[in-house]
């Protein structure tokens, strides 16, 4: 308390710069993304429940949520592989390898889309050989899994990795001198610690993925109710100058991703308290 | 709320620990199946599409590829995106430096709130972020009617599309400052202060030189994303060729003329934004490591 106190003092700019942060944050964010829930308050409910329970919006959201789970899936496994290996063993191309990670983050979607498009599609490089055992790459429901977990891919890699670097090392001499083989202090002891930024990142590649756009319209092929992704159908309704329509469906969408973000920070609040715990 | 950026990864190469390894690693058959795999993944989906934008931005050859760039509707596309990104990235990281300032140096109520906040921008749908700014400037929106009577052209028109970037970056500079502003305390700062130095003067030669390298790669990285910008510039823009595209833009109008090559050709600059992003990402990490190194060898030797 007192350290605080004293920082307060010492120190100038407080009020400016929260001031400051404060004005811009509500001008550029929140005064704007406010306009979505003042633009569905003017819908009566019966309206709301009749565009966001129509038989096509359904079917988008379905699309979407169901890719994005298998997506984040792909990359919680993979992701946990590939960050046990950059954060444990030494290679040669490591340092490449770990700067390419993040090479989804600083491509845009369009390039990643047209690309991945090319290489699936049934004459793309992969593409091909997928058409000669009767898989349909692009422009399916396989193709947009590609695609979300091409750009969904560096989130789990980077919340695990920090927190491999920091585990004690001692933790697990402790353990293998007690006894402990290889795999049990993999599952008794590193584990744990590993599943709460394990689910964070699975949660916020899962986030992404519901509400991409870019990378997805390329690949997915956008058939109404089959190939169709709920952000692409937002896109559709404002193409049709239903303002409305696309408002509610985004403020659906909206208030998910909020909830899964929510759940994420519980999620990881719990484990922390119990971790303290024992 | 963790937005889910690539934070610089601080300290990385000074906590490794001189133990012996036998403890805490694998057999050798494991640990080689376990890159290898690693290898697989990461080949097939980050490798080839690299290759793949690459082979099909030349496989017509060099003039073509020239000529795919340098045709008049992708020179305004790249235009704009310089704009774009000259506007937006500046205000954001002013925005940045004083979010961070508060956020990092001060302790207040309602600070994790406020994180939280600035964090929005990242779990909205592109879509969604160019829809909130037709809600407030289109033609049906709040202030619709008041700009078409003034013949004040937002939304359709360069304008829309710098603020939908503004939002969508809003937070990448404020992201990376923060975390190496709480690390570096206020001791610094303070003593600068108590000396009698102004507080322009502690920030000029205080603050900004121990910042510089997260600054630099936050900046970075809202260039990369404000010039790469696609589904929240593509609602807002109107696809007005030589008006009001952007690069990402150009690239999907050339793809749905079936123009691939020059499409491909286009998405190669990105590509090469992209890589440059990345290099840099790893030259400012060193860079890092590189000062704490020599910060705790200079206190070591003060101690010593």
């Amino acid at each position: 308390m007192f350290l605080s106190q004293h920082k307060q003092h010492t120190l100038p700019g407080f009020h400016l710069s929260l001031g400051y942060t404060i004005f811009y944050l509500s001008l550029m964010v929140l005064i704007p993304l406010s306009m979505l829930f003042i633009k569905t308050a003017a819908l009566s409910f019966k309206e709301f429940l009749g565009i966001v329970t129509a038989p096509r919006t359904l079917a988008a959201y379905r699309l979407s949520f169901e890719t994005s789970l298998i997506s984040a899936s792909i990359n919680a496994i993979f992701g946990f592989l590939v960050a046990w290996v950059l954060a444990r063993y030494s290679f040669p191309g490591k340092k490449i390898i770990d700067a390419l990670v993040d090479f989804p983050f600083a491509l845009p979607t369009a390039v990643a889309g047209i690309a991945l498009t090319a290489i699936y599609s049934p004459h793309g490089w992969v593409g091909q050989y997928l058409a000669q055992m009767g898989i349909k790459g692009a422009f399916s429901p396989l193709g947009i899994v590609i695609a979300l977990t091409f750009i969904g891919l560096p989130f789990v890699i980077r919340t695990l990795e920090p927190v491999l670097q920091d585990i004690d090392p001692e933790i697990e001499e402790a353990a293998a001198c007690l006894g402990a083989n290889r795999w049990q202090s993999f599952a008794k002891v590193i584990f744990p610690i590993l599943l709460p930024p394990l689910l964070t990142g699975f949660t916020l590649s899962f986030a992404r993925a519901v509400g991409e756009y870019g990378s997805v319209i390329f690949i997915a092929g956008n058939m109404p109710g089959k190939t169709e992704i709920a952000p692409l159908l937002i896109m559709t309704k404002l193409e049709q100058y239903d303002y409305s329509g696309a408002t509610a469906i985004a403020v659906v969408m909206l208030l998910v991703s909020f909830l899964i973000l929510g759940i994420s920070n519980f999620l990881q609040w719990l484990t922390a308290k119990r971790i303290g715990m024992n | 709320m963790a937005g889910g950026l690539p934070h610089l990864k601080i300290g990385s190469a000074v906590n490794r620990s001189s133990r012996p390894g036998h403890l805490r690693t694998e057999p050798g058959p494991v640990k080689w199946i376990l890159i290898g795999i690693a290898f697989l993944y990461l080949g097939i989906l980050l490798i080839l599409p690299l290759v793949c934008i690459l082979t099909n931005a030349f496989n017509k050859g060099i003039q073509m590829y020239w000529q795919a760039i340098s045709e008049p509707d992708a020179l305004s596309a790249i235009r704009l995106t310089l704009l774009t990104a000259l506007m937006a990235v500046p205000l954001n990281m002013i925005f940045g430096i004083a979010a961070s300032w508060a956020i990092a140096k001060f302790d207040f109520r309602g600070k994790n709130f406020l994180l939280t906040l600035i964090d929005v921008p990242l779990s909205v749908s592109p879509v969604i972020s160019g829809l909130i700014f037709v809600l407030i400037f289109g033609a049906q929106g709040a202030l619709g009617p008041w700009l078409i009577k003034h013949g004040i052209k937002i939304i359709f028109a360069p304008p829309a599309i710098i603020l939908t970037t503004i939002f969508v970056t809003f937070p990448m500079v404020a992201r990376e400052l923060i975390p190496i502003m709480k690390a570096q305390g206020n001791d610094e700062e303070e003593a600068a202060i108590t000396l009698g130095a102004s507080g322009f003067k502690m920030f000029m030669l205080v603050t900004l030189p121990n910042i510089k390298w997260g600054l630099l790669y936050g900046v970075i990285l809202c260039n990369a994303r404000a010039m790469g910008e696609f589904g929240a510039v593509s609602v807002v823009s109107g696809h007005i060729r030589g008006l009001t595209n952007t690069l990402p833009l150009h690239i999907e109008i050339l793809y749905n003329d079936y123009r691939f090559t020059a499409a491909f050709a286009v998405a190669s600059l990105l590509a090469f934004l992209a890589i440059v992003t990345l290099i840099a990402k790893s030259l400012v990490e060193s860079g890092i490591d590189r000062e704490i190194q020599l910060t705790q060898k200079d206190n070591g030797e003060k101690s010593g």
